[in-house]
């Protein structure tokens, strides 16, 4: 009976095949290491900042007159609505955290490179509505620092020449950041973005299927079925979807089902996060005021200037980018650049071998570099903008964009080390 | 447009600049969120000498009844005055903008002030008040000078003043500021006025984040399944992947 009706279903809709196509037979290479838990963690983040926000929008009041206090109602009258809060917002936190993780993973390995640029230009429209998706929600507390750093933000799209003034007047839907705004970011955030969101992750997803997951040798795990290739014990102990072998056109070698074997590793990797996201919750909730900031638990008051306006720690990097560069617009160009030049990866590497493993000492020095730079950037950010910081801030800045264009000369004629045949 | 880019990054960099600046040293404030007597004292304190001009408009009287085991009825009696119910906020009828007409700014709301400022700004501020004649309330106070407020705790403290002694400095002379001291005009003295003035800190600390002993309690809970759960976890990943290795 039970067997009529799932081969009744499987035939109008191919449920199970689909199964097996992404989990229990998509073929993963067997030496993922620490780096790879990251994609997984990102989407338990999602799902955290989806359900706590469905909960948390059933009392939020989106008005610039209820807000604040509807704010203090779900931390102080709804039952564990402290914990809803907090896990949303050490969430936002978190998801940036796991998320340049993931993307240093990237870079290490040149998962960017051909033929997944399309699946990188994917991930990186993600973090470009995850950064909208999260400027959007700190200003629905309605406290002075989602009030002025929003102020700030949105003054950014004010130094565009003819159109910036009334681009703003756009963006907040009055001559200054009111009611108005905080309804439309609410809109936003709670409905249009994460939809978006929610498709570009089934995009990179199906993207990264396509043309499958690399690794830390940065080799294929898919050869050509030429003859030559021979396939150990191990690699015919397990069966993979007929559409990845391409009808016998490839052999696929090193590779285990994803399902259990990484579904069982990133449960393990969801046990460590859970361990350091839980400790935050619940001791440490403000995350040393970097997670949520002390002048934020006072309404927002359009004639009070708090006494320092910093971006929320995801954001400085960025943030530091636009102050270094001492012309608004330009600073502002700066800033979508350092962008825009990660999403250019692809392209601007134009080296043949993927992991840095391989690669040229160079190009791993290259690489501690932009960490270096982006770190420092990240802390300049929350600094004052003032003699030897804007001095730093430049310098770090001229070196974040010195990785791509080091990166695009050397890595033409890169001396690289020869790859092995098989993974590690 | 840009102008007023470049005036917000000014007044931003200039607030940064001030909070770069040398700083109040903030003396650490003795408090403890499980002391029930000290949170009780607190809140009595508060009832008796900031609700007047400040609210709590977040926080209501029952919830601090039960976080600070003071049975209902005993909370109405002392620490209700005009007739509130015992689900109400606790709130004052003092309207917005007859506190900024009196005291040249809104006395704010002190529900989340711990949050804002942190205990030992509020610890050290509450202790900073100085007679200074040329003030209109006769007071100011070193951790937030110029402030509109009366030291309203004047009655236990006394009339604090700022303390000079004659020091010989070098071979000559000199008036040294050696601290806050009082006339002796208060109820208490100078150890049971820091004291009082934690207690208040202390239940100013708690209003703040009444959650925070529950979250803690929780926490640990939390910690010790996730803690199991991570054993499971390991030694399940390792089960399965001996068919790799």
């Amino acid at each position: 009976m039970f067997k009529n009706l799932m081969s009744w279903i499987e035939y109008r809709l191919p449920f199970m095949d689909k199964m097996n196509l992404h989990v229990m037979q998509y073929p993963a290479p067997k030496n993922f290491n620490f780096w790879y838990f990251f994609g997984s963690l990102a989407m338990l983040v999602l799902v955290n900042q989806i359900l706590t926000g469905i909960w948390l929008t059933m009392n939020y009041v989106p008005s610039a007159e209820g807000a604040f206090a509807s704010v203090e109602y779900i931390m102080r009258d709804v039952d564990y609505g402290w914990l809803l809060r907090y896990m949303h917002s050490t969430g936002a936190s978190a998801f940036f955290v796991v998320v340049y993780l993931h993307m240093l993973r990237g870079m290490m390995y040149g998962s960017y490179q051909k033929p997944r640029e399309l699946l990188w230009i994917f991930g990186m429209l993600i973090f470009l509505v995850l950064m909208a998706e999260a400027f959007m929600g700190y200003l629905l507390p309605w406290g002075q620092m989602s009030f002025w750093g929003a102020q700030v933000i949105i003054g950014i799209f004010g130094t565009i020449p003819f159109v910036g003034e009334d681009l703003t007047l756009w963006i907040r839907g009055d001559y200054v950041i009111s009611g108005a705004t905080l309804n439309r970011f609410f809109a936003l955030h709670v409905i249009a973005l994460p939809l978006v969101l929610v498709v570009l992750v089934f995009l990179h997803i199906m993207a990264l299927h396509e043309v499958g997951s690399n690794n830390p040798d940065g080799i294929d795990i898919k050869k050509d079925n030429d003859g030559t290739v021979e396939q150990t014990e191990a690699d015919k102990k397990f069966t993979f979807h007929q559409y990845f072998t391409r009808g016998g056109k490839k052999v696929i070698v090193d590779a285990i089902p994803f399902h259990p074997y990484y579904t069982v590793k990133d449960l393990l990797g969801v046990a460590g996060f859970l361990l350091i996201f839980a400790w935050v919750i619940f001791f440490f909730p403000e995350g040393g005021g970097y997670f949520l900031e002390p002048p934020n638990f006072e309404p927002a008051n359009a004639l009070k200037t708090p006494a320092h306006i910093a971006p929320v720690w995801y954001f400085t990097p960025f943030y530091a980018i636009l102050r270094a560069i001492p012309h608004p617009f330009m600073g502002a160009v700066a800033m979508f650049a350092a962008i825009v030049a990660l999403a250019l990866l692809p392209w601007l590497d134009r080296g043949k071998v993927r992991s840095l493993r391989y690669r040229s000492g160079l190009h791993t020095a290259n690489l501690i570099n932009f960490c270096i730079s982006f770190v420092a950037l990240g802390v300049l950010g929350v600094l004052p903008a003032e003699g030897v910081y804007t001095l730093l801030a430049q310098i770090f800045s001229f070196t974040y964009f010195g990785f791509f264009i080091l990166l695009w000369f050397y890595s033409k004629n890169e001396k690289t080390k020869p790859l092995p045949v098989r993974l590690t | 447009m840009m102008k007023n880019l470049f005036s917000v990054i000014a007044l931003v960099a200039s607030s940064w600049a001030m909070a770069a600046g040398p700083a109040v040293h903030l003396d650490k404030a003795p408090i403890d969120l499980t002391d029930k007597a000290s949170l009780q004292n607190g809140a009595r304190l508060f009832q008796n000498y900031c609700l007047g001009c400040h609210q709590m408009q977040y926080q209501r009287y029952s919830r601090t009844f039960s976080d600070l085991g003071i049975p209902e009825e005993v909370g109405m009696e002392n620490l209700m005055f005009t007739g509130e119910k015992v689900g109400d906020h606790i709130t004052n009828n003092m309207s917005a903008k007859d506190g900024e007409k009196w005291f040249g700014a809104t006395p704010p709301d002190l529900t989340n002030v711990a949050r804002v400022r942190g205990p030992n700004w509020l610890y050290t501020y509450l202790r900073s008040f100085y007679a200074d004649p040329s003030r209109p309330f006769g007071v100011n106070n070193d951790v937030f000078p110029l402030v509109g407020m009366p030291h309203v705790l004047q009655e236990l403290q006394g009339v604090p003043y700022k303390a000079y002694e004659t020091r010989l400095v070098d071979g000559a002379s000199k008036e040294v500021y050696v601290g806050i001291k009082t006339d002796g005009s208060g109820e208490l003295n100078a150890e049971e006025y820091d004291r009082a003035v934690a207690d208040l800190v202390n239940y100013l600390e708690y209003v703040g984040e009444p959650t925070k002993l529950e979250a803690r309690a929780l926490g640990i809970k939390v910690m010790v399944f996730l803690l199991i759960f991570f054993v499971l976890a390991y030694l399940l990943k390792k089960e399965y992947w001996k068919d790799v290795h």
